[in-house]
């Protein structure tokens, strides 16, 4: 049962399959439905050093294919995690991603100094791209040198590994990342969600009550292949593929672009059981195609386009 | 779960009869299914709708839905023996327990917000309480389900224009028959139900709350309020996992 098999810093996974950051809280619900230590890893929702309740609702809408979401980076801040959420999760043994986020680059520091010392988090993911929150977060993402510098402080004050989390919502994504791999990044994620908006025709008015949210689910896959692809050209740093992963064939498209792992978002939300079920399509897809290992998809992809 | 009919009962209102094995998992009146309407990912996300009634013994349950988009009209076009991916039943109902059998307990729905009632209604009926209801609705033609609830004992119906029973909204029904109560349930706009908190500071009994939803199960925190203990701070409560049942004065209307 090694076929699945996939390590990468700070993660050792017995298959690339995680539910995304910000789509599985902190596990509790999924854990009354199936057992969490069948997922490679898990990604934690974004934690901040203090409480947030996060923005008014309404706080998500549907699109075509898609869902903008403004839930504004509510979480019980970095005490509660770790008293409550991490101490809860002790009892798994699937490694753990802990996405962080904050406002200044003090905050972000802080966060991943204490989590890190929890020794309970596998590695840590720089959240520098959610769309939803006023300051901080995304410029982080669009600025590449507010991005090295942040990763660089981040990494200063981390003890397990570093993945950031790449915004989208850039010109070019592979000057962001290789702007954080010359910081010191282990890794990276992405893609995060696209900025959006839906405006309600019968009130002429914004339908979230932030405005603006992030666009995710099947409607942004081609945006995401198309941002792998380009920078697993630029680096072998791992890669986390995230963006409208719903199907096996979803799974194996994004490793073929250059994903090492890929994190499962939205679908969550439409079917509660889709990680688990992914990952036993992939064991069954893997052994069907006599794979020893599933990154050889990618070995055979990345290198033939 | 399969349909067993799926029927218009009142202008652009629908009630489907769903049969399947998760009617035993019902607990409580106020719970709800989380259907996805579609299997392509057009509409993506499932719909809460509130489960009206279930009957356990033939596995079957009601659900009342209007037509207001593209996920509830696709419902609306599904046929006999059609099977529907349902999630649920999810949250937390209407507690009756404390309810007494000599007490009244007034049940107060607006439009949508009425089918939860329902069952809330013949529930309080069969422990011997007695029931009044009070239910708006916009006009004549979009009323369902007053017979129904006479099941439970005495009916009043208000429209805002003054098509089917008394003119004007659920709370003019209560002053003007001077409705008394020992205890209070309520479903409907949430301006509705601020004004039955207003004007009745003390009531005992529960709400029940709708939102839009993401997953349905507590884990993305789309459909959030904040509670009156800490209006402007951290505290929070789930609509869907929390509630979507709050007892009155609980959660920011």
């Amino acid at each position: 049962m090694t076929r699945l098999q996939t390590n990468l810093p700070g993660l050792t996974m017995k298959n690339p399959i995680m539910p995304a950051s910000g789509c599985f809280g902190f596990g509790e619900e999924f854990a009354n439905l199936y057992d969490l230590n069948q997922l490679g890893a898990i990604a934690l929702k974004a934690t901040t050093n203090h409480p947030r309740f996060g923005n008014e609702t309404p706080r998500v809408a549907e699109t075509p294919a898609g869902m903008l979401n403004a839930i504004g980076l509510q979480n019980p801040g970095l005490d509660k995690v770790i008293s409550e959420k991490l101490s809860w999760l002790e009892t798994y043994d699937t490694p753990l991603l802990a996405n962080i986020a904050g406002t200044t680059m003090e905050d972000y520091e802080e966060v991943a100094a204490d989590l890190s010392e929890t020794n309970q988090v596998g590695a840590l993911e720089l959240n520098i791209s959610c769309p939803n929150v006023k300051e901080g977060g995304i410029a982080f993402g669009t600025d590449p040198d507010l991005a090295a510098e942040l990763t660089r402080r981040v990494k200063a004050v981390s003890t397990c590994p570093v993945y950031v989390k790449l915004s989208p919502n850039v010109t070019d994504i592979t000057v962001l990342a290789q702007a954080v791999e010359r910081a010191g990044a282990d890794g990276l994620s992405m893609i995060n969600t696209l900025s959006g908006m839906k405006i309600d025709i019968h009130s002429g008015k914004p339908l979230l009550a932030n405005e603006s949210g992030g666009l995710s689910g099947p409607a942004i896959k081609p945006i995401a292949i198309r941002m792998i692809h380009e920078v697993r050209k630029q680096t072998e740093l791992p890669i986390i593929g995230m963006g409208g992963i719903s199907t096996l064939n979803d799974i194996i498209e994004f490793i073929i672009a250059g994903a090492d792992a890929v994190a499962v978002g939205t679908a969550n939300f439409t079917n509660p059981f889709i990680c688990p079920e992914l990952i036993d399509e992939l064991e069954d897809y893997a052994k069907a195609k006599g794979l020893e290992n599933i990154q050889e998809l990618r070995q055979k992809g990345v290198n033939s386009f | 779960m399969i349909v067993r009919s799926n029927r218009e009962i009142a202008e652009n209102i629908f009630e489907m009869t769903l049969q399947g094995e998760i009617v035993q998992e019902i607990t409580a009146p106020g719970q709800f299914l989380h259907i996805k309407p579609s299997a392509q990912p057009v509409p993506l996300l499932r719909r809460p709708i509130s489960i009206c009634n279930n009957n356990k013994q033939n596995n079957e349950l009601t659900i009342i839905y209007r037509t207001e988009g593209e996920g509830t009209t696709l419902l609306s076009e599904r046929k006999e023996n059609d099977s529907v991916d349902v999630l649920g039943p999810l949250g937390n109902g209407f507690s009756i327990d404390e309810t007494k059998q000599e007490e009244t307990a007034l049940i107060v729905g607006g439009g949508v917000g009425v089918p939860p009632l329902y069952s809330l209604a013949l529930a309080l009926f069969e422990r011997g309480v007695k029931v009044t209801t009070v239910l708006g609705f916009a006009d004549a033609a979009s009323v369902f389900y007053e017979n129904r609830f006479k099941e439970a004992g005495e009916v009043y119906v208000s429209t805002i224009d003054g098509s089917a029973g008394s003119k004007g909204l659920v709370t003019d029904v209560i002053d003007n028959e001077s409705l008394q109560f020992d205890r209070l349930y309520a479903c409907g706009p949430t301006p509705m139900l601020k004004a039955l908190e207003e004007n009745y500071p003390n009531a005992q009994g529960s709400l029940s709350l709708e939102e839009r939803m993401g997953c349905g199960i507590g884990a993305c925190f789309a459909c959030v309020c904040h509670t009156q203990n800490d209006p402007g701070g951290s505290e929070y409560r789930k609509v869907c996992s929390d509630g979507p049942v709050f007892p009155w004065r609980e959660v920011v209307l």
